[in-house]
């Protein structure tokens, strides 16, 4: 049995009451909870009050935006209803496909986007009980002032682990935040930063209110790739969003334009550069699957914040990303 | 810190229930230790085994991952309700028992759950891959889950013969 610490619940209507209730000290945004009630129940934080969004209508919106040329996506809608609109699987099918691969069909019932996004990063040192933890003396991240991951390091690195992020910065996706003092959009890949404690640039009184999408402007190809020990349940261990703009609706045309971001590295997703070599070049010829593959290899470099060695899931993140690419080819 | 518990109003299995709560009980504590409603079991009690599914207007979900101020105003079907609902033994359960389907039980309540909710969205005979992917959030650690399948497959034949 694994007990709450007591807390205060507040369940407001609105995002403005939202914004009103967050800005108190010791606030915290809950959406589905299915992050932060086990990170909770382990001990790692002690709000004194949880917002709830369950109540906020706004928050459960997805829509086209033809003038802004976006999708928007509200931060409440639940990981079932992205995997399945059918807005998201005709524009955005690597999200749909990323989405309804996050843990189980029970949580996905739960778990919203917004959620996704701000998951809090994760290490096999961290997510335990404060029991578990108090054998080693905690780390960083909790109780304790040493990391075990990198023996010496001064800063966490936990893992971004969140399934939705990498598809949504290879799309250019941007998020709206809200708070008492007026809104702002950033985009995703400026979201995250390289601190397993503080992994967000989000301000504790800002709510994400909604993920902009870009909606794609000629023929493309996205994947999204996950690889975890079960198919179901578990959270990535390696994990790859891969789009390729194409000169023609066919996977013999010329890449013109090509992205790709990883995750569950360390505390922010990285996306691969030096990719030039492959523009120009048909997403069918298995040279592009290869050279992108090295790219991979060569700049992502998995800690072992995660079950599953190091160096198997860095040559895993090649053969991955090769597949997924085939698996595009395949599917013309 | 403790908060002052609030009174939650929502209806479990059909009936109309009124329960002070703390807002930091989740919907299995209440189920289970003030509803004596036991038959929702707490597993690992962190979201990976799914042995508290239950349905919040009918959608499955993870009690111990539910605050119980969360389901006010809804309504809560528990594995007590599915049974009761048929009036003493729902098919399901009737093919988990011609089937073989539970050994220990103690995930069988979960997994009734989460295959009740996929039987009446989708009303019609199921194939094995799809109870696959609607259980997919159940563990179960003795029984291999083939018979699991068989008896939800078969459950839905039954249902929807006329
Ligand atoms: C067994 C198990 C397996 C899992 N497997 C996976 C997996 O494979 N892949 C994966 O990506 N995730 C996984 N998860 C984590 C989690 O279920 C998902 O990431 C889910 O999308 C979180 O959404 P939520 O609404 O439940 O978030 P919550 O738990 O409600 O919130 C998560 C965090 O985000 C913050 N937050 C939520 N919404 C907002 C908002 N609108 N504005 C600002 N902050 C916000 C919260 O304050 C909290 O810090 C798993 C969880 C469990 C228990
Ligand atoms: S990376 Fe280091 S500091 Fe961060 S959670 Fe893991 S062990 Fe703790």
């Amino acid at each position: 049995m694994l007990r709450l610490p007591g807390f205060e619940v507040a369940t407001p209507r609105t995002i403005d009451e939202a914004a009103t209730l967050l800005a108190r000290p010791g606030a915290r945004v809950v959406a589905g909870g299915t992050d932060l009630l086990p990170n909770l129940k382990h001990r790692l934080e002690q709000p004194s009050l949880l917002v709830s969004l369950a109540a906020v209508r706004e928050l459960g919106e997805v829509v086209v935006d033809a003038r802004a040329g976006v999708l928007r996506i509200g931060a409440g809608v639940t990981l079932t209803a992205v995997s399945e609109h059918p807005l998201v699987r005709e524009h955005l099918p690597s999200l749909a496909d990323a989405a309804g691969r996050v843990a189980s069909p029970l949580i996905r019932n739960m778990g919203t986007l917004g959620g996704n996004v701000n998951l809090d990063t994760r290490c096999r040192y961290v997510n335990q009980t404060a029991f578990w933890r108090s054998a080693i003396g905690g780390c960083l991240k909790s109780e304790g002032n040493v990391c075990h991951v990198v023996p010496g390091g001064r800063n966490c690195v936990a893992a971004m682990s969140s399934d939705c992020v990498p598809v949504l910065i290879s799309l250019e996706a941007a998020a709206v935040l809200r708070s008492t003092a007026g809104g702002r959009e950033l985009p995703l890949a400026e979201y995250f930063q390289a601190d397993g404690r503080e992994h967000t640039v989000r301000r504790p009184d800002e709510i994400m209110a909604e993920i902009r999408v870009p909606l794609p402007t000629g023929p493309r190809r996205c994947a999204y790739s996950k690889w975890s020990v079960r198919k179901s349940i578990d959270f990535p261990l390696v994990s790859i969003a891969l789009r390729f703009d194409l000169a023609a609706d066919a996977v013999d045309a010329a890449i013109t334009a090509v992205r790709v971001v990883v995750g569950v590295l360390g505390s922010r997703p990285r996306e691969v550069t030096q990719l030039d070599a492959v523009i120009g070049q048909p997403l069918s010829d298995p040279k592009v699957a290869e050279a992108i593959a090295a790219r991979v290899h060569a700049q992502c470099k998995p800690l072992e914040n995660v079950p599953y060695e190091a160096p198997y899931r860095r040559e895993m993140l090649a053969v991955h990303t090769r597949r997924a690419i085939a698996r595009l080819v395949a599917e013309g | 810190m403790t908060a002052p518990v609030r009174l939650l109003q929502c209806t479990v299995n059909g009936r109309a229930t009124a329960v002070a709560v703390a807002p930091h009980r989740t919907l299995l504590e209440v189920l289970r230790y003030q509803l004596d409603l036991i038959g929702s079991k707490q597993g690992c009690d962190k979201g990976d085994c799914g042995a508290c599914t239950v349905q919040v207007d009918g959608v499955p979900k993870l009690a111990c991952l539910t605050l119980a101020v969360a389901v006010e105003g809804r309504e809560v079907t528990t594995v007590e309700g599915l049974g009761e609902r048929a009036g003493g033994c729902h098919p399901l359960q009737d093919a988990f028992d011609r089937h073989d389907a539970a050994q220990c039980g103690f995930c069988t309540p979960g997994i009734l759950m989460a295959a009740d909710a996929l039987l009446r969205r989708v009303q019609r005979p199921v194939t094995p891959d799809e109870v696959r992917a609607a259980l997919a959030g159940n563990l179960c650690r003795c029984t291999g889950y083939t018979k699991i399948i068989d008896a939800v497959v078969d459950a839905s034949r039954r249902l929807s013969q006329p």
